[in-house]
């Protein structure tokens, strides 16, 4: 048996979980109920002021919760990264611990911790929520690129006469943009499609793209659902383009 | 081209990293406009001087002075020096003109002098026509110019170089050392050079400074090192080189390989035991009866392009490395003679091994992290401070670290015509020097063991 036939469960796998699906949205996207090629589920989009708000609002939150990921992750992704500020393994593990936790049952707990402050849900609470869930997913691939960058650089950069400071914006940063990069994939795309956690921890107030996808295909309106899935495809893979040099976010993973 | 005026000083600096000293009391002062080179093999703190002058590291004792003026706590960003690092660190995001003009752009240089001064630099190291161009896009020796480059157009006051060339291929370091030697008298600017190259160090430098295991060896010229060896490490380190156990029997006289040789050294004293060095190209071969000093039979004879190395054994059975351009057959008896100027008469560092103990009872010592039996000692009870003294060739090695009564490796080693000198370093950091015939390699693990009979003890004075 030669080597490359030990992938074939693999490409199997692949192409019904994966590739099948995918199909499967776009031959949905473009019929009607009775099985004929229509371009009504995509007009009916541009026409639906409830979806393209939903749309746009969705956007606003994906793009602010990246933000604050990035605000927040950058610094800590730094700090843990700094042998002279950190010295133990055990820091890291306590950021990446969340992970291991259903975000479900994180979700729910801090909607639970809401109420009993009595703080009012809304997009506070959400954004609050987005960036509990997804920074880990940020901080993880920039800390990566920064513990593996080679010291001579720094140095080479104090030597030319930048200050500690001039060493970060001038050097430090712009070599750490592939971890950046992949942290903002791995942010913004899923932000784009989640539902679950708009629906709790702003009772369904505020709706997400990802919300109303979920509720036309729950009422059975599989044409219209799969359009609109169609869209968030075509958002997603916009923003892999915007995101650069792939090998090098992809290498920030690793 | 070198001044008198010193431009660094270094005044008992010393480094540690944990508990291990890296740099013990060094003492060192550098002139202005001098290429100086630290020689020395990996580990010997040479990189770590080069860092504290820098300013990458702090010193743990002593002071470092710029123009006599101490700048330990003066950050690298603010001292005028640059370096070309290792493997080069030129900054991958930015193009070979902006990693350049990166110092200049820092120091608010207007852009206009900046595209000067960078076009000028790349036209010394000859990259001119590079400047567009991506640095992961250059090769090795490109990318060493451009390191090179980013590092003059700031016009230090020093140029610091860490082993600069050693990622090059043979060809193309032979070819930078050139161009760097020439930029030296072009600049007027002093370098200072690190490197574990013996040859390069002898080709670049106006004064060579050889270190090993955290302590200067010998500082001099190229030629003062090559031909005046202060110990048998720098003989051993710069060069090939027969190194051989003498005595000198008064002034001008000293004797070894079991004979009698003139020789221009004096004020050794009489009958002093000394190490001798004799380099393999200042050993002569003559068909005089009336010059020949010694005889020997060649034993083996290789090519090696410019000469033919062999190796021979004298009448009186020590074995010489001998450089010759012409070759002579495997088996000839020859006669061999060196001249006095070329025998170069070294101190011996230590005759014996002497290290401190203390007595656990009448039959064991304690010493270098280990208990050794010895004979019944009267006149020392059980808790004296005593000093052991064992000669070297009395100290046996064992094949496994636990068939000993301390484990250590073979840390350096010489050969000394008809046996091996060792140093041995145990794994409590003592060091034990040993004479063998059994032949180690570097970095052995062995054990050592003494014979009771061979243990030499004295109560210490109480003083």
């Amino acid at each position: 048996m030669k080597r490359s036939h030990w992938s074939i469960p693999y490409v199997v796998f692949m192409a019904i979980f994966v590739v099948l699906p995918l199909v499967l949205v776009m031959v949905y996207a473009f019929q009607d109920g009775t099985g004929h090629f229509t371009l009504a589920n995509i007009t009916r989009f541009f026409t639906d002021a409830d979806a393209l708000t939903t749309f746009a609002v969705s956007l606003e939150i994906a793009i602010e919760n990246t933000l604050i990921c990035i605000l927040l992750g950058y610094p800590a992704a730094w700090i843990l990264a700094n042998k002279d500020l950190n010295r133990s393994a055990i820091t890291i593990i306590l950021f990446i611990m969340p992970m291991w936790i259903n975000a479900l049952m994180r979700t729910l707990a801090t909607a639970e911790i809401f109420n009993m402050l009595g703080i009012r849900l809304g997009k506070g609470t959400l954004l609050f929520g987005m960036v509990y869930d997804y920074l880990p997913f940020m901080i993880y691939p920039i800390y990566n690129v920064l513990a593996k960058m080679d010291k001579s650089y720094q140095e080479a950069a104090q030597d030319l006469g930048a200050t500690p400071w001039k060493v970060f914006w001038k050097v430090t940063v712009p070599l750490s943009m592939p971890g950046v990069w992949s942290g903002v994939l791995m942010v913004f795309m899923p932000t784009v499609s989640t539902f679950a956690i708009s629906e709790f921890l702003t009772n369904n107030k505020i709706k997400l793209f990802g919300t109303i996808i979920q509720e036309n295909i729950n009422s059975s309106m599989w044409n219209y659902g799969a359009a609109l899935a169609f869209f968030m495809l075509i958002i997603i893979g916009i923003t892999t383009l915007f995101t650069g040099d792939q090998k090098e976010a992809e290498e920030a993973l690793i | 081209m070198a001044s008198e005026e010193h431009i660094i000083d270094l005044k008992h600096v010393s480094k540690r990293f944990g508990d291990k000293t890296v740099l013990d009391d060094i003492n060192l002062y550098i002139r202005k406009g001098e290429f100086v080179t630290l020689l020395g093999p990996s580990g010997c703190g040479k990189t770590t001087t080069l860092r504290l002058i820098g300013g990458f590291l702090a010193p743990d004792e002593g002071e470092i002075l710029l123009d006599g003026k101490d700048i330990s706590s003066i950050p690298p960003y603010k001292r005028p020096f640059n370096t070309v690092f290792q493997r080069y660190a030129l900054f991958p995001h930015l193009d070979v003109y902006e990693n350049i003009a990166f110092g200049l752009k820092l120091q608010k240089v207007p852009e206009d002098e900046i595209e000067r001064r960078v076009k000028r630099v790349l036209k010394l190291v000859s990259m001119s026509d590079y400047e567009d161009r991506d640095v992961d896009s250059l090769s090795g020796g490109q990318q060493q110019r451009v390191a090179i480059a980013r590092a003059l157009v700031n016009q230090p006051k020093i140029l610091l170089l860490d082993e600069p060339l050693a990622a090059l291929d043979l060809k193309m370091r032979q070819d930078m050392q050139i161009e760097l030697k020439e930029m030296h008298k072009k600049l007027g600017i002093t370098f200072i050079y690190v490197t574990h190259d013996q040859e390069e160090a002898l080709t670049l430098s106006d004064t060579i400074v050889v270190m090993n295991e955290g302590k200067i060896q010998q500082i001099g010229t190229p030629i003062d090192i090559y031909n005046e060896p202060v110990n048998c490490f720098v003989a051993d380190f710069i060069g090939e080189s027969n190194i051989l156990k003498g005595k000198m029997l008064r002034d001008r006289r000293v004797a070894f390989i079991k004979h009698e040789f003139d020789c221009v050294d004096e004020g050794f004293g009489e009958m002093t035991p000394v190490d001798v060095v004799v380099r393999p190209e200042d050993i002569y071969f003559t068909t005089d009866p009336a010059k020949c000093q010694f005889k020997a039979t060649v034993n083996s004879c290789t090519f090696k392009g410019v000469h033919y190395e062999m190796w021979v054994d004298t009448d009186t059975g020590y074995e010489l490395m001998i450089q010759d351009y012409d070759p002579y057959p495997v088996g000839a008896e020859v006669m061999l003679y060196i001249d006095p100027d070329d025998i170069q008469v070294m101190r011996k560092e230590r005759t014996r091994n002497v290290m401190d103990g203390k007595m656990v009872d009448e039959t064991h010592v304690e010493m270098i992290g280990g208990v050794f039996e010895c004979l019944p000692q009267e006149g020392i009870a059980p808790g004296d401070d005593v000093r052991v003294t064992v000669r070297f060739e009395k100290v046996d090695l064992e094949d496994h670290q636990e068939e000993g009564v301390v484990a250590g490796e073979v840390h350096f080693l010489l050969y000394k015509g008809d046996h091996y000198h060792l140093t041995i370093l145990t794994e409590d950091g003592y060091h034990v020097w040993v004479d063998t015939n059994d032949i180690w390699d570097k970095g052995d693990l062995v054990g050592i063991t003494i014979a009771p009979e061979d243990l030499l003890i004295e109560k210490k004075n109480e003083a």
